[in-house]
């Protein structure tokens, strides 16, 4: 047994790090390491020169444009983008509906969006969740009425991420309410420029309208977006969450932010006249984080190594989700502890492009509260962690 | 033994409880913090009026009594409802070491200012790489015939933002971080070299960072003794420490009791989601977190109110500062998580609470600095 790489992977991880040291723009690079938020224009950039690359959707299959990489190579990739902070394609087009689209859409359907999801001309936003129905989504109210040769859609969806960047939505809607809530949902496309959206931004913690409720007002939508058979979207939205939650455990990044976390806390004086770094208390907790951190390779590697052999991903993605998000918190929480008193400052525009103010604390410090509140999202979100235990109960337990 | 309040104790209570129902709801918040000033001076005039702003002090000095019981009690209420108001760097803190250090004139000048609200004050102690060690200073204050010249950057000074009177701690002999030679000088906001980088906190509280640059001020404002302010510095960050301490047990109680609330009516799966054990159970533990975050801050206002030594009374409140913070992770975390999304946007209280815990747990050190504190005492 081992977890050494074959020289055609240790080739592969050469040229993958070769290629992001020099093809991920400086300006980027800058925004990433100040924790500057990217624009979307930023994101489609980078995605784009992935693209060029061939290797903007690592994930997809040769056929629809993907690398074809063994699940090795592919989490070599994600190691390296993770490690300089290079962004990952905005999952909502690349992970989430292309790949129901490519199981379940017609052969048109597929022709016509999955072009523009590659080479990000289009921006995907998800629509799921509403305000009663969250962890209990099939309990979803929106309804589609067909109507000729089109779908009426009204309700509200909420929770929407980065909405107001999307051209266009994937949505469960009703369309039958007659049946067993999870029989009644059908998987539909939107244009978001159809008439009777509207969207209302929602603020978050962190001050930032990352979210938004979308309104769907007598909303007319053409019946050849519907994807698959109606009243089956729930099968298709189940296939969606696994792959919504891979990738999910974010090592690289943790190994990044540890690595920054260690380098800030060596320059960061304790007031008793050593550093942080040097300061046992603190010490001994980036040591924890660093340990969580190898057990949680080791868990997400013992999944790399079984989907090599052919198994298909299991309740193990549940443990990566719980842990990774967990994990990332632990970490967010020692930033905010070393930063002290400059976390306090909620000066939130000076992390954004093209603040021209006078800078409030040191460095980045003042983002490490505003990272910690904004981060809570991570156990609530793509299935919140106590769906995901009772996910390990039932599957696994069997209790 | 005797836990009960006294009836003035009640009456304060009561009177804070009383205020908040009637004019501090969570819409009405919101508006002050989008004001200028970040708070209402007809609050602060009213609390004025109220006797509010008499209670950190001796009756000798004009005041309440300043009990750290009256302190936590009334903070406690402060806290449920998040004031905004500069109470505590006003009152608690400045007024604080001006009732410790201050000559007759200068108490007989302040004092009765601060109580009828109308001076508005700060104390600047943290600089850049103190942390949280108060003997950590080095903005300089050079002496020579009747005038000081200070020089030095302060951060995080609440109130800075609109505080008439800042009072600067500054080094005038010895080396960074040695218990002698700290002094603290009365400066005004205007005075030339002042400058003030004003912001608002995570949780709405309003600072500064102050940069003094060549700011003279003359021997009228030296605040006590020149060179042994330490020890009554220590003892004001000491009772402030116990203030925001209390106003954290109102706060998590806030969000204990609002996150039991929402769990019995948000429905999911065709149930009340507090119907669901595995939340049931974290409630509890936040109950629990919630009751040792008030014992605790008890024990401590007790001892500072007690013939206990200065040591002594220094370790309870290292106790409950290194105590509360656990307790504030823990409420405010769960809280969030158990509102669900809700729970991460700026449209609900319950963000609000859980930025302000946050912030109290940083404020004037945090559980691993009060611990280490504590060990060492
Ligand atoms: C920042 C952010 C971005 C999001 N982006 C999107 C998006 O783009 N598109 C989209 O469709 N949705 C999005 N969501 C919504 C997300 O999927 C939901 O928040 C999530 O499903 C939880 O639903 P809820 O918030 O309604 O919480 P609720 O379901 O009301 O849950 C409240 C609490 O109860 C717990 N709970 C619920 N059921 C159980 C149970 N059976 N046992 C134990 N505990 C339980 C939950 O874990 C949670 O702690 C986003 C959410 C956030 C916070």
């Amino acid at each position: 047994m081992n977890a050494d790489l074959t020289d055609d992977e240790l080739a592969f991880q050469d040229e993958a790090r070769a290629f992001l040291q020099a093809e991920f723009p400086a300006d980027l690079q800058a925004k990433v390491d100040a924790n500057i938020r990217l624009s979307r224009e930023d994101l489609i950039r980078w995605q784009k020169i992935l693209y060029k690359k061939g290797w903007a959707a690592p994930s997809w299959p040769l056929e629809y444009g993907g690398t074809g990489w063994s699940h090795t190579k592919k989490h070599i990739f994600a190691t390296e983008m993770g490690s300089i902070g290079a962004p990952e394609p905005v999952a909502f087009g690349m992970k989430m509906v292309a790949p129901v689209l490519m199981a379940y859409g017609n052969e048109e359907q597929k022709q016509r969006f999955l072009p523009d999801i590659l080479q990000s001309n289009a921006w995907w936003c998800q629509g799921y969740s509403e305000a009663n129905a969250g962890s209990d989504l099939a309990s979803l109210k929106t309804t589609a009425v067909r109507d000729g040769d089109d779908y009426i859609v009204n309700g509200s969806k909420t929770w929407n991420t980065y909405g107001q960047y999307a051209d266009w939505i994937f949505c469960l809607v009703r369309t039958d309410n007659t049946v067993k809530k999870q029989e009644g949902i059908s998987f539909l496309l939107i244009d978001m420029k159809s008439p009777g959206i509207t969207l209302k931004p929602i603020v978050l913690l962190d001050g930032h309208p990352e979210i938004n409720e979308i309104f769907f007002d007598e909303v007319r939508v053409p019946a050849i977006n519907l994807v698959g058979e109606e009243n089956k979207g729930w099968t298709y939205a189940k296939v969606l969450l696994t792959h919504e939650r891979a990738n999910i455990a974010g090592v690289p990044r943790g190994k990044r932010r540890l690595k920054a976390l260690k380098k800030l806390a060596a320059d960061t004086q304790d007031g008793d006249g050593c550093s942080l770094l040097d300061n046992p208390a603190f010490r001994q907790k980036i040591a924890e984080a660093e340990i969580e951190l190898e057990a949680l390779e080791y868990a997400e590697l013992r999944t790399v190594a079984s989907l090599t052999v052919g198994k298909a991903p299991g309740p193990e993605s549940s443990i990566l989700k719980i842990v990774g998000t967990e994990l990332a918190q632990q970490i967010d929480e020692l930033f905010v502890e070393l930063a002290g008193y400059n976390s306090l400052p909620f000066v939130p525009q000076q992390f954004e492009t093209g603040f021209e103010g006078e800078p409030v604390g040191p460095g980045n410090a003042a983002a490490s509260a505003l990272t910690y509140f904004n981060n809570r999202k991570a156990t609530i979100y793509g299935g919140s962690n106590e769906i995901q235990r009772n996910i390990i109960c039932k599957a696994v337990l069997g209790l | 033994m005797d836990f009960s309040f006294t009836e003035e104790q009640q009456m304060l209570q009561e009177s804070v409880q009383k205020f908040v129902q009637k004019n501090y709801d969570f819409e009405v918040r919101k508006k002050l913090l989008d004001s200028e000033k970040g708070y209402s001076e007809q609050n602060w005039a009213l609390f004025a009026e109220l006797g509010w702003l008499t209670v950190p002090f001796a009756e000798e000095d004009g005041g309440f009594g300043g009990s750290a019981v009256d302190l936590m009690v009334m903070m406690e209420a402060f806290g449920k409802a998040m004031l905004v108001e500069p109470f505590l760097p006003t009152t608690v803190l400045a007024g604080g070491l001006i009732s410790q250090l201050g000559s007759a004139e200068q108490k007989a000048e302040l004092l009765p200012q601060i109580m009828e609200g109308s001076l508005q004050l700060a104390c600047a102690f943290g600089e850049s790489g103190s942390r949280y060690n108060l003997a950590s200073v080095q903005t300089s204050a050079k002496t020579s015939g009747d005038d000081t010249v200070l020089n030095g950057k302060k951060i995080a000074v609440l109130n800075g933002c609109s505080a008439d009177r800042i009072l600067v701690v500054a080094r005038t002999s010895g080396e960074e971080r040695d218990r002698d030679g700290i002094s603290v000088f009365i400066v005004s906001a205007g005075e030339g070299g002042v400058s003030i980088n004003r912001y608002t906190n995570v949780d709405g509280q309003r600072a500064a960072e102050i940069t003094l640059n060549g700011v003279k001020v003359s021997s009228a404002k030296l605040l006590g003794e020149q060179g042994s302010a330490l020890t009554a510095l220590e003892t004001a960050v000491d009772r402030a420490t116990l203030a925001v301490s209390a106003e954290a047990v109102g706060a998590m109680d806030a969000m204990l009791q609002k996150t039991v609330e929402y769990s019995k009516v948000r429905k999911q799966f065709g149930t009340p989601i507090g119907t669901f054990q595995a939340l049931q159970h974290r409630m509890a533990d936040m109950f629990i977190e919630c009751q040792l975050a008030r014992s605790i801050v008890l024990m401590a206002a007790m001892k500072l109110d007690s013939g206990a030594s200065e040591t002594e009374k220094a370790k309870a409140v290292s106790a409950a500062k290194s105590r509360i913070g656990r307790a504030i992770r823990k409420v405010g975390q769960e809280a969030v998580q158990i509102h669900g999304a809700v729970g991460v946007t700026d449209e609900l209280d319950i963000g609000h609470l859980f930025k302000r815990v946050t912030a109290i747990n940083v404020t004037f050190g945090n559980p691993d600095f009060h611990t280490a504190r504590y060990s060492a005492l």
